[in-house]
């Protein structure tokens, strides 16, 4: 608990946030500059919380999975599928809510899928999803009919790009996902039974959890942020491209709920942190372009970032802290 | 029958069912030739899964392949056509490298005490970027040698080419079965996939047989990269994008099981032309377009993957998990 209690003053997370906006400072003066323009905020750090949105969205959902000791590898693939979804209703004339509402449906049932697997079919988490990764995009293609469907339905196209009190829309959208999935989970008892099906599946079970319904559950709450990413995207781009939306998101998302503190062995999750790990990649992503490197070197920086935090996650480093931190703590007293 | 053969007599079997079912519909898919394009297509394919095969036979995944096939193609492309060196040298810089590179990820998977697939995925990221540092273009191999290689045909009865890559990974896939059957690392990766900590306990090298198996994968990987260099006669930084998915499928299908300890190279090479028939069969039908390729391997996964669950709980039905019960 102790170890638990210093994490959360230092916040890692938080502090790495900071230090990389501030490189991202120093390699570009303006980075902190922001303006006001035609009723909404502009500048370098808005454009990192808009982009960073859609994986910010999926981490949300990805926590809770990897909290149960699961992975999503179909997330991108079902952005690509609701996206292909939205567009084609819109431009087949059904109105926006209708198409939104399928389209989150769709996201839904793909969740409730590879929750079916899971659960009660009992396969590899990373295995069952790879079918949905796998034929997801075909499915995407099917729907779109292998062209991108544009639109120019206003009130779609406003989920991508429009603003709300001056904050890029799908910013506002991943806050309110995180606060109400936040809410939900911490405020009820959902979060501990997660936590308890990471730690052990089967003691969970025995202690009366059904973990069949709370994993179902939590793959379909993947899904359905899937569905919203999905969503955001498309009308970020005003049309459904199957083979490129979502395209190894997956892996960024993953990646997020990593750098967030989330244990790939179950059992300690955060989603606040979570979001804060998708602004740490996007404010890479961003300090990359905007200094002139060429994007490539992204690919590498983020290897990078993960043999780090896998430094800093394994046990080997947690024996040397602790070791130094015993005797420190044994001289105090 | 031998129980633990059915897995691959049921991959076998589809096979054998899909492939006579296309015949009927295009007697002309019964042909040397397109068997031997089948080889010479998917061999680049079949040479990663073999590797595929043994990492998840050790219970393990590796997510890097595509990207060490990418990254290959472009070494040896940059060896070739920028710096003047030999093809065969530049071949065993590449396959030392991916050796390298694929020690490091073994030694991470075992020392961290990670798992393999966030430590192969930070692979994929560091190959694929590094290939994309390299170059972000086409490069393309017009070496003598190369035109050597390509020309090396046995013909068959009936227009078929046997190609010099389709035979390296039938050969790459002998060797790799006898590896897998007939050898102390063979039987090492077993043990290791069935569980750890009995096989650490009963004597079984569990740091140099991981470290082994990811090298194998990846200078198998990069062994695929020179033979998709064969096949483009290029490198470029993006190619076999996703092959790491295909050599999953083609695995899993080939009836190996994925939580470790069990499976069959040879299964993995079924499984390889299985996917290669899905593909040829949308080619000779002309009206379906190639995303069908992905939904009916998306497809073909699920089936086999339920198909094991239903082999795997029929042969250890005396245990019941504590929820079934």
């Amino acid at each position: 608990m102790k170890r638990l209690h210093l994490e959360r003053l230092a916040n890692p997370q938080l502090l790495a946030l900071a230090g990389v906006l501030l490189i991202n400072w120093l390699l570009f003066p303006n980075f902190f500059r922001i303006t006001w323009q035609d009723g909404r905020l502009f500048g370098s750090l808005i454009d990192v919380i808009n982009r960073g949105a859609p994986v910010a969205i999926l981490a949300i959902g990805m926590t809770g999975v990897i909290a149960t000791k699961g992975v999503d590898l179909s997330v991108g693939a079902i952005m690509a599928v609701c996206g292909a979804v939205a567009a084609t209703m819109v431009v087949a004339g059904y109105p926006t809510p209708v198409a939104v509402i399928a389209a989150l449906a769709v996201g839904l049932a793909c969740g409730l899928w590879n929750g079916f697997l899971v659960a009660v079919l009992d396969i590899q988490p990373i295995i069952a999803t790879l079918v949905l990764m796998v034929a997801g995009r075909g499915i995407a293609q099917l729907i779109t009919e292998g062209s991108i469907v544009t639109f120019n339905d206003p009130a779609l196209i406003f989920i991508g790009t429009g603003s709300f009190l001056g904050l890029p829309m799908a910013a506002v959208i991943a806050l309110v996902l995180m606060v109400v999935v936040t809410f939900l989970v911490r405020r009820t008892a959902i979060g501990l039974f997660i936590q308890a099906i990471g730690v052990n599946r089967a003691a969970a079970s025995l202690a009366g959890i059904r973990s069949r319904m709370l994993l179902m559950l939590v793959y379909a709450l993947s899904g359905f942020c899937a569905a919203i990413a999905g969503i955001v995207v498309a009308a970020d781009i005003r049309g459904a491209d199957a083979n490129n939306s979502g395209l190894w998101l997956e892996l960024d998302a993953i990646l997020a709920v990593v750098i967030g503190g989330t244990s790939l062995l179950g059992g300690r999750f955060s989603i606040p942190m979570a979001v804060v790990g998708a602004l740490i990649i996007q404010a890479m992503n961003t300090g990359i372009l905007v200094s002139g490197f060429r994007p490539e070197f992204n690919l590498i920086v983020k290897a990078g970032m993960i043999i780090l935090i896998l430094l800093i996650q394994s046990p080997l480093a947690g024996r040397i802290f602790t070791r130094r931190l015993v005797p420190a703590k044994a001289a105090a007293k | 029958m031998k129980r633990s053969l059915r897995p691959l007599a049921a991959t076998a079997i589809i096979f054998i069912i899909a492939y006579a079912l296309s015949v009927l519909q295009f007697p002309s898919m019964l042909s040397t030739r397109v068997l031997g394009n089948f080889l010479t297509d998917n061999a680049f394919l079949g040479i990663a899964a073999v590797g595929m095969t043994f990492v998840i036979i050790s219970g393990g995944i590796d997510l890097s392949v595509g990207a060490v096939i990418g990254f290959t193609g472009v070494l040896v492309a940059v060896l070739i056509s920028w710096m003047g060196i030999h093809p065969l040298l530049a071949f065993a810089i590449a396959l030392s490298v991916a050796g390298l590179f694929g020690a490091a990820m073994g030694l991470t998977i075992h020392f961290l005490n990670v798992p393999s697939f966030i430590v192969t995925l930070a692979g994929m990221f560091l190959a694929r970027g590094g290939a994309s540092v390299i170059t972000q273009d086409s490069v393309p191999i017009n070496h003598d040698f190369y035109g050597t290689v390509t020309g090396l045909i046995i013909r068959l009865p009936g227009g078929g080419r046997l190609s010099f890559i389709g035979l390296l990974m039938i050969a790459i896939f002998i060797l790799g079965a006898l590896l897998a059957h007939r050898t102390r690392f063979g039987s090492y990766v077993y043990a290791l996939g069935g569980n750890e900590v009995s096989a650490s306990l009963m004597g079984v090298p569990v740091a140099r047989t991981t470290v082994q198996i990811y090298m194998l994968s990846s200078m198998l990987a990069a062994l695929a990269g020179i033979v998709f260099s064969f096949y483009t006669s290029a490198g470029y930084p993006l190619a076999a994008v996703g092959v790491e998915l295909d050599a999953i499928s083609a695995v899993v299908i080939g009836g190996t099981l994925l939580t470790g300890g069990y499976g069959f190279v040879l299964g993995t090479f079924v499984g390889v032309m299985l996917l290669g028939l899905v593909q040829t069969y949308i080619i000779f039908d002309g009206t379906l377009s190639s995303w069908w390729t992905k939904i009916v391997i998306g497809v073909l996964l699920f089936l086999f993957i339920v198909l094991q669950r239903v082999i795997f709980a029929a042969s250890t039905s005396g245990e019941k998990s504590p929820e079934k019960a």
